[in-house]
């Protein structure tokens, strides 16, 4: 999954015109040594940064190496220490760096600290893997929540801002600017690159997993498929899922997670009809859903259960979980999805899960139950502004026949929804009152 | 701040819809104008009439000279705007994406200069 790497690493160029099996091969060797440098990315930044606190500084002293690495590795092959040998490779680069720079005194100290570190290390050292303390630096309470995921993608797999920036709907300008702002607070804030302690940890690992989840949500939320980005954005947050299941093992929530998204992306391609059609999850046909990637979010689901420590993201997972149960016995386990919604509303109060037990209430209890329910949290002012909210309280009004108030709901909906196909589904729905 | 978003789009697409996919179209934008319109961030906004009625008018040396036709001849025309009042440009971002011509054409979001 080379996909946000490639963006900030500009590397090899063209091949020329050299024969089509020696271009295969080169495309080949061109991946190989793309994924071989990616998989060292985050773990040399986090090396770096985990002693000077200089993430800014780790990036910079090793994006010349990573371009060295990909003009050199696809034709003289990938070293056998590839960490090592970028690591060299920086120190080279930084070397020269700090010779033309002799006189620029702003970066001058933090050069010589990197400096510093880089010359403690040789081909020898073995580079330790401090990417999850990194990840819960970026993930800290002293940074804004909503640059966290960015942070992670940027220091662990590294993205830039103009592919940041664009699949979370943000100037790359504005983007770049946060990003700097952050790097330089765990600089000068001083935030710590440590496990945190016990007593901390459930609540700094939630913020983690978030992140990384938010990083998915952007991705998921390309249903036709068609911005390359953002399809990118969830494999990449799943592969930092799996980074963080190989990180902590013991960790239930991060089985969770790292399952949670599995059961979204098994239903991916599913979203959409033949011909670009919005298909809720209800009307999806379960032949077409991934069964292999289902199979692996159900046996993590079980492993986390085993964990004996439930918590938000097991949870929405178990919902996920009794949803796909359709594919085997025809029909959703809604008893226990109501169940597992309101022990996910005790947990974390949201709105957005309230809606969600409310359109569940009603597909056992009927639609009045499922409006009572939605009424029960009608004056959040958040919901003014929130879709799913107006299209669960029109679908419901529409089944017990309040035309008028159903037909306003769902322009409400129309009017706060960004995607054409699901625009498309609600105005067809609303003709069909 | 103020922010005004310039929807850019195909005229000739505009021309091909038929009446249904027409009236689908007017739909979505009046959903999406009302949403605005309830969030109390909606300053004003207009659709324009296709650039076959729009006229340039230039003046040089003291002289006038009027033109048939838009500013610049480009592949996407602008065919409306909206101007909104919101608290920063992310905002503005993410309503310019709820904006029906976003799908298919483009929406430009620019600050307005406040004096």
């Amino acid at each position: 999954m080379p996909g946000g790497f490639r963006r900030r690493c500009r590397g090899a160029s063209g091949l020329g015109d050299v024969a089509i099996a020696e271009a295969r091969d080169g495309v080949k060797a061109q991946a190989a040594a793309e994924a071989a440098a990616r998989r060292s990315y985050g773990k040399l930044v986090a090396f770096l940064a985990a002693r000077t606190r200089d993430v800014a500084a780790a990036e910079d002293a090793l994006a010349d190496a990573f371009a060295a690495a990909l003009a050199h590795w696809p034709e003289a092959g990938v070293p056998e220490k590839p960490e090592a040998w970028l690591l060299v490779a920086a120190r080279r680069k930084l070397a020269d760096a700090a010779r033309r720079h002799r006189t620029a005194i702003a970066s001058a100290s933090h050069l010589r600290l990197v400096a510093e570190e880089l010359n403690a290390v040789s081909e020898e050292t073995p580079v330790s893997d401090e990417r999850l303390r990194l990840m819960f630096a970026c993930a800290h309470p002293a940074i804004d929540e909503g640059v966290r995921a960015p942070l992670i993608l940027q220091a662990i797999l590294g993205f830039d801002a103009q592919a940041i920036g664009s699949a979370f709907l943000v100037s790359p300008a504005a983007m770049g600017q946060r990003l700097v702002r952050a790097k330089s607070r765990i600089k000068e804030a001083g935030i710590p690159f440590r496990l945190p302690e016990a007593s901390d940890l459930p609540e700094r690992l939630e913020a983690v997993l978030d992140a990384v989840y938010a990083a998915f949500a952007e991705g998921w939320s390309d249903p036709a498929g068609t911005e390359t980005r953002r399809r990118d954005l969830a494999e990449e947050a799943i592969w930092l899922g799996r980074l963080l299941v190989s990180l902590m093992p013991d960790e239930p929530e991060a089985r969770g997670l790292l399952a949670l998204m599995l059961y979204a992306e098994a239903r991916r391609a599913s979203r959409r009809s033949a011909d670009g059609g919005y298909v809720p999850l209800a009307q999806q046909d379960p032949r077409r859903w991934d069964q292999a990637m289902i199979d692996e979010a159900e046996a993590l689901l079980l492993e986390a259960s085993r964990g004996g420590r439930t918590g938000r993201f097991q949870l929405e997972a178990a919902v996920q979980s009794a949803h796909v149960i359709r594919r085997k016995s025809g029909s959703a386990d809604w008893a226990a999805i109501v169940a597992l919604y309101e022990a996910l509303q005790d947990l974390t109060g949201s709105p957005v899960v309230a809606i969600n037990r409310a359109v569940a209430i009603a597909e056992i209890d009927g639609p009045t139950a499922g409006l009572a329910a939605l009424d029960a949290i009608g004056d959040d002012a958040r919901l003014a502004t929130y879709q799913p909210y107006w299209a669960a309280r029109a679908g419901l009004l529409g089944r017990t026949g309040a035309i008028a108030e159903a037909d306003a709901a769902y322009e409400r909906a129309i009017g706060l929804e960004t995607d054409p196909a699901v625009r498309r589904f609600l105005q067809e729905r609303r003709e069909m009152l | 701040m103020k922010y005004m978003l310039l929807i850019y789009g195909e005229e000739a697409i505009d021309a091909a819809r038929s009446k249904a996919e027409n009236e689908q179209r007017m739909g979505a934008y009046m959903a999406y104008t009302k949403a605005m319109h309830e969030a109390g961030i909606l300053v004003d906004g207009n659709r324009l009439k296709p650039t076959s009625a729009g006229s340039t008018v230039r003046v040089a040396s003291g002289k006038s000279k009027v033109l048939d036709g838009p500013y610049a001849d480009t592949k996407e025309q602008l065919g409306g705007y909206y101007m909104i009042d919101v608290p920063d440009l992310d905002q503005a971002i993410a309503w310019a994406a709820k904006c029906p011509g976003a799908s298919g054409g483009a929406v430009e979001v620019r600050p307005v200069w406040e004096m």
